[in-house]
C-alpha cells in the first residue's frame, strides 16, 4: 500500500466504525456500541510502616541513592487449584533479569523476599476496615492473606501479599448505584527505574506500603458516569483523613469493554480527569477490532488455517536491504520479512487516535519479546520507514500476493523465534476479536498493550501467614466512629448554600468536617466558610507553594482568632495569603504586616464628611451609586475585619441621606 | 457422610458445616450477619480454630466466615480442585550424563498441604521437568523418593538408607547423584553422608531451597540446574552442598560436607563454608574451581561405605556456670559420646570438673568443639584448658560441633574403644579438620564502614 492509501484506510475504517470524538459523543453513542465500564481504586493508607515489615512507609528515594542491588527472575507456579496463569507465561517467555536497588532506610530483608512477613500492621488494617465499613461492605469474619502472582517484577517474592476484608458493598452516584464487588488490603509494589531490552530496574521505597482497592461491579455505561465514581470513591477513602494524598498515593485501574469485547484493564490511571478520553478510546479500540474480526470473516479466512511465513533477510540479499535495514544487519540484529496472507488493510485499520491495528503488534514486539522500538515496519505504514519500491521487493521476494500484508521486523538473533510466536499469536487473536490483556495508558488519552490480564488463577493462599479473626465487637467499635456518608455531604453542601462549583474541591480535600467544626464552633454560617475555603482558599494553595508547617488545621485557628478578637471574618481573606506562606507567624503578626488597625464603626466613619466634600467638589454632577462606591473605596481598607462592608455601606448611605 | 469430606474442620465449625450440609469444596452461599458471602468452601488448617470457615471466592482471593455471624448456609454446587504440577516425561538423551536424584522431602519440590496449611514436598521426574524444563538441557534424571520429611525428620536412620542407596547407584554406574532435601540440617546430612560415603568416584550433591517451589521466585529451579550441572558434569567427586551463593540469582556455592553450615534463618544465601572457602562456584554453564585439591571424578565403581551410627551420642552447649549435674544425666542416660560445645579456645568452668571425671572413668568420650564457630580449640594456652586434657577431654582442632556430633555417631557405630575413637576422631576426613586456615575462610564484615559499603553496593549479596 502506498502511504495515501494506507492513510486513507485508516480514515475510512475510521468512519466505517462510527467513531466519534470524546467531545462530540452522546450516551447513545455508548448506548451503540455496549460501553461497560468497572474501576479498581488503589488508595495507599497514612500509616507509619509499610504493611508486613517494621520498614517507614511514604519516605522516597532518588533513582541512584540505593545501597545495594539484588537480581531475581521470576518463574511461574501453579495456583492454589493447580493451574498456570496466562500472564505467568507470558511473563516467563520474556525472560527477564530484574535489579532491586535496595536503601537500607526504607528497606529490609522482607522486601526482597530474604525473610518471611511480620504480622500484618494494624494500623492499616484498622483504617483499611473502616472504608470498608464507610463503602457499605460485607466485612469478613477472618482475614486470610494471599499471594496474587506478579511476574513482571514488580514485587521480589514474585507475589503480592493482599487479603479481601470485605465484599458487596455499595456507592450512591448522583443517578443511579453502584455495586461494589470487593476491598482489599494489600502492598503496594516497586517503582520501576527502566526497562530496556531483557533488564528491568525497580527501586524498592514504595514497596510493601499498605494499600487498599475498591473493586467495582461493571455498572458504569457512560465515561461520564466512570468519571463521577471514579470521584466518588476517592472522596470516601479522603473523608476518613487516613489515607495519603499527593503524586502515586492513589491509582485508578479502568476496564472497560464494549458488545461483543472482552474485559481489558487501564492499569494505573494516575489522575482521574484521564480516565473518561481513556475509557472512550478503549471502548471504540474494541469496536474497531470487532471490525477487523468481521473484515477477516468476511474474507473466508479461518484461524485453524490461515499461516504466515517469513523469511530471514540476510547480506546474501543486498536487494533487499535498503540502508535502514542494513544498519540493523551491521548492528548484529537478525532482518525477517513477514507476509501475512490475504491480510491487506488490516495493518493500517484504525483502532486509537493515530493507531492503526500494526500497533497492537509493536507493543506486544517490546513488552514480550523485548525488543525496543522501533522493532518492525510493514507494507501499510502511515509514516513509512521505507520506500515503497524496497516493500514492493521485498513483498516479492516472499511471494506475496496483491492480497497480502508484509512485516519486516528486527532484532537481537536469540528473541527472533519469540517475535515471530509473538506476531502469529496477536494475529490470530484477531480472528476471534478482542484479546483480553492490560494496557498502559497515555496523557493523550490511548493506550499500549502491557500484559496478558490475570485470571483467579494467580492466586495462593500465603502459607506464611496466619489467618486474623476480626470478630463481631472490633468491628462494632470501629463501626461507631464512621465519618459521613459522600451522598449526604453533597445534600449537605446543597443544604448549606456552599456553591456547587466548590464542591468537588471541598470533598477531595475532606473539608466539610472542618467546616462543620468551624461553624458549630464559632457560629460562622457554613455557607461563608465553604465559600471561603472553596473559592479564596483554593486559589491561594493553587497559586503558592505548599509550606511543610501548614496544614488545613491553620483554617480553623484563624477563624477562632477571628472569633476571639471579634473581628469580621473578612479580613480572613487577606490574613490567609500571610498565613499559608508563613503558618509559624503569630496571628496578631499578621495583622500587622497586612496593616492592620483596630477601629470601630464611628472611626472608620469619621473621615467620611470631609471625603464627602471632597468627592463633591471634583465631581459637579455624581450618580447616585458612584458617590457611594467611591466614598466606600476610601474607607474600604480601614473598615476590613473590624467592620462588616455592608454595614459599612448601609451608614455611608445614611450620612449621605442627611 | 464420611469425615474427609469435611477436611481440616472440627469442633463449633464442624458442626455448622454438617448444620447446613455443606462438604468442603462444595460451592456454597452463605447469609450471615455481615450480608451474604459467596463461595467455595476450602478445607481448613487443622491447627487453626474452629470458629471460622474458610471460602474461596468467585475473585479467587480466600475470606473466613465468622460461624456466629451465620444464618443460612446452602451448597449450591461441588467442585474439588485437582493440585497438580503438570506431568511431562522426562526427555532422555544418549549424549548427556545420568544423574540420580534422592528425594527426601523439604521445600525444594512442594506443593500446598491444606491439613497443615504449609507446603508439602511434590516430587517426580515428570513434575520436576514440569516445573524446570532446563534440567532436560543438562542431564538425563532419574528420581527415587526415599522418604518424604521434613529437614528437622532427618536423622541417622536417613543417612544410613541414603549411603546405602548411594553405594547401589554408584553400583549401577550413574554419573553423577543429587539430593534433595530440607534445609535445616542439609549440613547435617552432608556430614553423615561425608563419613558414610567415602572415596565416590562420582559428585553426591545436596540440594535444598529456602523458598518453596511454589513461589515465582524461588530459589528451587536455579539451585536444581546449578545441583545438577555439578553432578552430571562437575569433576567434583566429594559430598557437597549446592546452595546459592549471594541472595541473587547469579551462582551457586559448592560447599564441602564436613565445613558447610546453615547461618542464616531465612536469606536463600544461609549455606557458608566456615574456616575454608567453597570448593568452586557453579552456574549452569559450569564449574569454577576455587580451590586446586579436591577428590576427581573417576571411572570406576569403587566407593566405601560405611552406613553406621551409635545414638549414643549427643552434643552440650556450654554456658556460664552450668552445672555438673547436666553432664551426669547424660551419663546416667547411657550415652557414650558427648560433644561440648565450649566458649573461647574451647572452655567449660570447673563446676563441670567431676562430670568430666566420671566420664573419663566410665569410658565415655568427650570431646571439644567451639561456640566461635571460626578457628582452633587451643586447651594449652590457659590452665583450664590443661585441666581439661587431663580429664580426658579432646579437642577437635576446627571441626564444627554438628560435624563432631555426627563424626562421633559415627565413629561410635563401629567401635567402642575409646582409643580407637578418639584415633579416627582425630583423623581429617575430607578437611573436617584442617591443618590451616586461610585469611579469606573468615570473614563476617560488618555494615556501615565505606569499604564494606562499596562492596555491598558493587558486588550483588
Amino acid at each position: 500500500m502506498k502511504p495515501t492509501e494506507a492513510l486513507k484506510n485508516f480514515e475510512a475504517t475510521k468512519q466505517d466504525i462510527g467513531y466519534v470524538d470524546r467531545q462530540n459523543a452522546t450516551p447513545k453513542d455508548y448506548q451503540r456500541i455496549g460501553f461497560k465500564s468497572g474501576l479498581e481504586v488503589h488508595q495507599q493508607l497514612k500509616t507509619k510502616r509499610k504493611l508486613f515489615c517494621r520498614c517507614p512507609a511514604g519516605v522516597y528515594h532518588s533513582d541512584d541513592d540505593y545501597n545495594a542491588e539484588v537480581i531475581r527472575h521470576m518463574r511461574p507456579t501453579l495456583s492454589e487449584l493447580g493451574e498456570y496463569d496466562g500472564t505467568a507465561l507470558m511473563e516467563f517467555k520474556t525472560r527477564k533479569e530484574i535489579t532491586y536497588r535496595l536503601n537500607n532506610q526504607t528497606a529490609c530483608t522482607y522486601e526482597v523476599d530474604d525473610t518471611p512477613p511480620f504480622p500484618i500492621d494494624r494500623e492499616a488494617l484498622e483504617f483499611a476496615l473502616e472504608i470498608s465499613l464507610l463503602a457499605k461492605f460485607n466485612i469478613v469474619g477472618e482475614v486470610h492473606i494471599t499471594r496474587k502472582q506478579y511476574l513482571d517484577g514488580s514485587i521480589p517474592t514474585g507475589f503480592q501479599r493482599t487479603a479481601i476484608l470485605g465484599v458487596e458493598g455499595e456507592i450512591q452516584l448522583s443517578n443511579k448505584k453502584v455495586g461494589l464487588i470487593q476491598l482489599s488490603i494489600e502492598e503496594d509494589s516497586c517503582r520501576e527505574i527502566s526497562d530496556i531490552g531483557h533488564s528491568r530496574i525497580y527501586k524498592t521505597d514504595r514497596l510493601g506500603m499498605p494499600l487498599i482497592e475498591t473493586v467495582t461491579h461493571p455498572d458504569m455505561e457512560t465515561p461520564d458516569e466512570l468519571a463521577e465514581a471514579a470521584e466518588y470513591i476517592r472522596f470516601l477513602n479522603r473523608s476518613t483523613g487516613k489515607v495519603r494524598t499527593g503524586m502515586g498515593a492513589g491509582r485508578e485501574d479502568v476496564n472497560v469493554s464494549c458488545a461483543g469485547g472482552s474485559r481489558v484493564e487501564i492499569k494505573g490511571v494516575a489522575h482521574n480527569k484521564w480516565i473518561p478520553e481513556l475509557s472512550h478510546n478503549e471502548a471504540f479500540r474494541q469496536w474497531a477490532l470487532l471490525n477487523i474480526r468481521k473484515l477477516i470473516k468476511d474474507r473466508g479466512l479461518k484461524k485453524q488455517t490461515w499461516k504466515m511465513n517469513s523469511q530471514k533477510i540476510d547480506l546474501s540479499h543486498p536487494e533487499l536491504l535498503p540502508p535502514l535495514l542494513r544498519e540493523k544487519i551491521n548492528q548484529g540484529l537478525e532482518v525477517i520479512g513477514i507476509n501475512l496472507p490475504n491480510l491487506k488493510g488490516i495493518l493500517s485499520h484504525f483502532t486509537q487516535p493515530g493507531h492503526p491495528f500494526a500497533a497492537e503488534l509493536i507493543h506486544r514486539l517490546k513488552v514480550i519479546a523485548c525488543i525496543e522500538r522501533p522493532n518492525m515496519t510493514h507494507s501499510e505504514e502511515l509514516e513509512p520507514l521505507l520506500a515503497h519500491q524496497d516493500l514492493k521487493q521485498i513483498a516479492k521476494w516472499l511471494r506475496a500476493d496483491e492480497a497480502d500484508a508484509q512485516i519486516i521486523l528486527w532484532g537481537p538473533p536469540a528473541d527472533i523465534p519469540t517475535a515471530l510466536e509473538t506476531i502469529e499469536e496477536r494475529i490470530l487473536m484477531a480472528f476471534g476479536g478482542v484479546p483480553e490483556e492490560t494496557r498502559k495508558s497515555f496523557a493523550d488519552g490511548t493506550t499500549i498493550f502491557e500484559r496478558v490480564l490475570p485470571g483467579s488463577d494467580r492466586m495462593y493462599p500465603d502459607t506464611d501467614s496466619a489467618p486474623i479473626p476480626l470478630t463481631v465487637e472490633y468491628i462494632e467499635s470501629l463501626g461507631r466512629d464512621l465519618p459521613q456518608d459522600i451522598s449526604s455531604r453533597y445534600q449537605q453542601l446543597k443544604d448549606w448554600g456552599v456553591p456547587a462549583d466548590t464542591w468537588k474541591y471541598l470533598l477531595s480535600k475532606n473539608m466539610p468536617p472542618l467546616i462543620e467544626r468551624i461553624c458549630n464552633k464559632f457560629g460562622f454560617p457554613h455557607k461563608l466558610i465553604g465559600s471561603f475555603i472553596g473559592h479564596t482558599f483554593k486559589n491561594i494553595e493553587g497559586q503558592n507553594e505548599l509550606h511543610k508547617n501548614f496544614s488545613y488545621e491553620k483554617i480553623y485557628e484563624l477563624f477562632r482568632y477571628i472569633s476571639e478578637k471579634k473581628l469580621v471574618p473578612g479580613i480572613a481573606k487577606f490574613m490567609m495569603p500571610v498565613i499559608y506562606e508563613f503558618p509559624d507567624m503569630q496571628f496578631s503578626s499578621v495583622l500587622t504586616s497586612i496593616h492592620f488597625k483596630r477601629r470601630n464603626l464611628v472611626e472608620v466613619l469619621t473621615p467620611i464628611e470631609f471625603l464627602l466634600e471632597k468627592f463633591k467638589e471634583n465631581t459637579p454632577d455624581p450618580e447616585p451609586d458612584s458617590t457611594i462606591n467611591w466614598l466606600m473605596g476610601q474607607v474600604h481598607q480601614q473598615a476590613i475585619g473590624n467592620v462588616r462592608l455592608a454595614d459599612l455601606r448601609q451608614q455611608i448611605e445614611q450620612i449621605i441621606k442627611c | 457422610m464420611s469425615d474427609d469430606i469435611f477436611q481440616g474442620y472440627k469442633g463449633s465449625a464442624l458442626n455448622t458445616l454438617k448444620r447446613f450440609n455443606v462438604r468442603v469444596w462444595g460451592q456454597a452461599e452463605i447469609k450471615t450477619t455481615r450480608g451474604t458471602f459467596q463461595g467455595t468452601v476450602l478445607p481448613r488448617a487443622e491447627n487453626d480454630d474452629d470458629q471460622h470457615i474458610v471460602l474461596k471466592i468467585p475473585t479467587g482471593y480466600n475470606i473466613g466466615i465468622d460461624i456466629v455471624t451465620i444464618e443460612q448456609m446452602v451448597e449450591t454446587g461441588y467442585q474439588k480442585a485437582n493440585y497438580k504440577i503438570p506431568e511431562k516425561a522426562f526427555p532422555y538423551s544418549a549424549d548427556k550424563p545420568n544423574v540420580k536424584l534422592f528425594g527426601t522431602g523439604g521445600t525444594i519440590a512442594s506443593r500446598l498441604d491444606y491439613r497443615t496449611g504449609a507446603v508439602i514436598p511434590a516430587f517426580s521426574p515428570g513434575e520436576l521437568y514440569g516445573a524446570v524444563p532446563e534440567l532436560a538441557d543438562i542431564c538425563n534424571i532419574d528420581t527415587e523418593k526415599l522418604f518424604a520429611v521434613f529437614s528437622e525428620n532427618m536423622g541417622p536412620d536417613q543417612y544410613k538408607i541414603l549411603a546405602e542407596s548411594i553405594g547401589k547407584e554408584i553400583a549401577n554406574g550413574t554419573d553423577g547423584i543429587m539430593i534433595g532435601h530440607g534445609t535445616d540440617t542439609l549440613h547435617h546430612t552432608a556430614a553423615a553422608l561425608s563419613y558414610m560415603v567415602q572415596d565416590s568416584p562420582i559428585p553426591i550433591i545436596l540440594v535444598g531451597s529456602q523458598r518453596s517451589s511454589d513461589r515465582p521466585s524461588s530459589d528451587a529451579a536455579l539451585n536444581l540446574i546449578h545441583a545438577s550441572y555439578a553432578a552430571g558434569h562437575g569433576d567434583i567427586a566429594e559430598t557437597l552442598v549446592c546452595m546459592f551463593g549471594p541472595t541473587s540469582d547469579e551462582y551457586g556455592f559448592l560447599h564441602r560436607g564436613t565445613r558447610v553450615r546453615k547461618m542464616h534463618s531465612s536469606y536463600r544465601s544461609t549455606f557458608r563454608t566456615i574456616g575454608d572457602t567453597p570448593v568452586a562456584t557453579v552456574t549452569s554453564s559450569g564449574l569454577n574451581m576455587i580451590k586446586q585439591e579436591y577428590q576427581h571424578r573417576r571411572k570406576d565403581k569403587q566407593v566405601k561405605i560405611t552406613p553406621t551410627f551409635n545414638e549414643k551420642v549427643t552434643m552440650m552447649y556450654y554456658y556460664p556456670h552450668m552445672k555438673s549435674e547436666i553432664m551426669e544425666a547424660l551419663i546416667d542416660a547411657g550415652y557414650r559420646g558427648i560433644i561440648i560445645i565450649g566458649t573461647g579456645l574451647g572452655h567449660v568452668n570447673r563446676e563441670l570438673y567431676p562430670a568430666l571425671k566420671r566420664a573419663q572413668e566410665e569410658g565415655v568420650s568427650v570431646f571439644m568443639t567451639l561456640q566461635t564457630l571460626w578457628g582452633y580449640s587451643h586447651m594449652f594456652v590457659y590452665d583450664t584448658g590443661r585441666d581439661m586434657l587431663a580429664l580426658g577431654v579432646v579437642p577437635l582442632g576446627n571441626m564444627l560441633p554438628e560435624v563432631a556430633w555426627v563424626k562421633l555417631g559415627w565413629t561410635l557405630g563401629q567401635t567402642e574403644d575409646v582409643e580407637q575413637i578418639k584415633e579416627i576422631m582425630l583423623t581429617p576426613i575430607n578437611d573436617d579438620i584442617t591443618e590451616r586456615e586461610p585469611y579469606n575462610g573468615y570473614l563476617v564484615y560488618q555494615g556501615g564502614v565505606p569499604e564494606v559499603e562499596g562492596f555491598v553496593k558493587n558486588f550483588r549479596k
